[in-house]
């Protein structure tokens, strides 16, 4: 979460104090991303020495300086919001490490593996759905949030879903059950894999 | 009481080599006011469950109960009676009569069942109007949205008094804000006090009901714990 660009953004809709801008924040995010009164004042020097910000010079640091855009900090602001975030490289997922972990040892039943995680996810996905039970109509920053939470946890229940039909289809192959207990295929060797470079896949242009 | 019971219930398909097992030993109670989502990939059981559940099916072995009468020990007619009067369900694919409409679906199984046409009607209207498609009882399903037909379906379901909801995949025919809010009606009619089961592959779906139970195989092989609320998510630096 970008709190530089939020700023900016609560700025372009006119000048601000610090406070106010923490509150606006807050309530902007669903209140699902608590930011501290020293956060937002590190921040707003940053901007303005950025020239991005601006604020009265003859006013003392306290509480009462106003803060408001600039010309560039538009600018910046309108191209950070249309930059896509990278996501072109995959995030380290412990929960992946830990699955490719269990396949190499033996004596893991992997499917009870995965329902302990499939479980412990679709819980978190009940305590969303509860929160998403009782956001009303008017509060959309916090039902988007909710959602994309929500979201993101099924992915993962899909995954997991999915690492138990590919398991149970290589065990239904003779080949593999001939092999006896679950047995990592080796890797390839590094020449034999896709030439696929993390970092270079959809790289924002 | 459990609305619900299922005692050791097993259902085979076939015999000897071409037997198959659908369901292993599997025990579920459901309580009035609660909604459990059995989740599992198709093939698992999940709608072997559901039917022996509404009764269409009996089990090969074991007992499944409802409001404490054991299915298997009555008569035909009076498991009937029981279907008409006491379940509801919701499929995927809404299962409305083309030929008739709205009012008339929600209608049609009270009076089956013996309520006369005027109060079985006044009985249907309360319900589409609790799932806000009153204004569009007199219409017919095929110029209902996706949402609104499931709502009818709902309504159908839940008419009269009805103990126990269940329903396969019903958001499964439906986009996700259209499918959140067929589920926040199913969840409100359990609130009344009817017992729902819903049983589904999708976790998104099954995250609203008070408690996932999985099942794999044909057996229950674990189920979710009660959880803190949900004011635990939000508190300052939780998730971060």
């Amino acid at each position: 979460m970008s709190v530089r660009h939020a700023l900016l953004a609560l700025l372009s809709e006119g000048p601000k104090y610090g406070l106010q801008l923490r509150q606006e924040f807050e309530a902007g995010t669903g209140e699902v991303w608590p930011l501290n009164v020293g956060q937002v004042y590190t921040t707003l020097q940053r901007l303005e020495r950025d020239g991005l910000v601006e604020s009265d010079s003859e006013a003392d640091d306290g509480p009462q300086r106003v803060f408001r855009a600039t010309a560039a900090g538009a600018d910046e602001l309108a191209t950070w919001l249309r930059t896509p975030p990278d996501m072109s490289s995959p995030p380290r997922d412990e929960l992946v490490i830990k699955v490719l972990v269990a396949l190499r040892l033996p004596g893991v039943d992997v499917a009870e593996l995965v329902q302990a995680h499939r479980r412990y996810v679709v819980e978190l996905m009940q305590q969303y759905t509860r929160l998403k039970a009782d956001v009303t109509d008017g509060e959309v920053p916090l039902a988007l949030v909710v959602d994309a939470e929500v979201f993101r946890l099924d992915a993962i229940v899909r995954w997991l879903d999915t690492v138990e039909v590919r398991l149970a289809r290589r065990a239904g192959d003779p080949a593999a059950a001939g092999a006896g207990a679950v047995e990592a295929t080796p890797p390839p060797p590094p020449a034999a894999r896709p030439a696929w470079r993390p970092g270079r896949i959809g790289a924002p242009r | 009481m459990s609305v619900l019971e299922l005692r050791q219930v097993s259902k085979s398909y076939g015999t000897g080599p071409t037997e198959v097992r659908a369901l292993d030993a599997v025990d579920l109670q459901v309580e009035a006011g609660s909604l459990v989502a059995v989740m599992g990939p198709s093939g698992s059981g999940k709608s072997t469950l559901l039917t022996i559940a509404g009764s269409l099916e009996t089990p090969t072995s074991g007992e499944a109960l409802v409001e404490g009468r054991v299915l298997t020990e009555m008569a035909a007619n009076e498991r009937a009676r029981l279907r008409r009067r006491s379940i509801g369900y919701v499929f995927q694919d809404f299962n409305l009569l083309a030929g008739l409409t709205a009012v008339e679906n929600v209608s049609l199984p009270l009076e089956l069942d013996g309520t006369p046409i005027r109060a079985a009607r006044r009985l249907a209207r309360e319900a589409l109007d609790e799932l806000e498609v009153g204004p569009r009882a007199d219409h017919f399903p095929d110029q209902l949205s996706g949402g609104e037909r499931q709502r009818v379906a709902i309504a159908r379901a839940v008419v009269g008094d009805r103990r126990l909801l269940l329903a396969d995949e019903p958001t499964g025919a439906l986009d996700s804000v259209n499918g959140e809010a067929v589920m926040r009606l199913v969840l409100a009619a359990c609130r009344r006090g009817v017992a729902g089961v819903v049983v589904t592959h999708d976790a998104q779906l099954a995250a609203w009901a008070d408690r996932v139970v999985f099942l794999r195989d044909g057996r229950l092989v674990d189920a979710t714990a009660p959880r803190p609320g949900p004011e635990s998510l939000l508190a300052p630096g939780a998730g971060s």
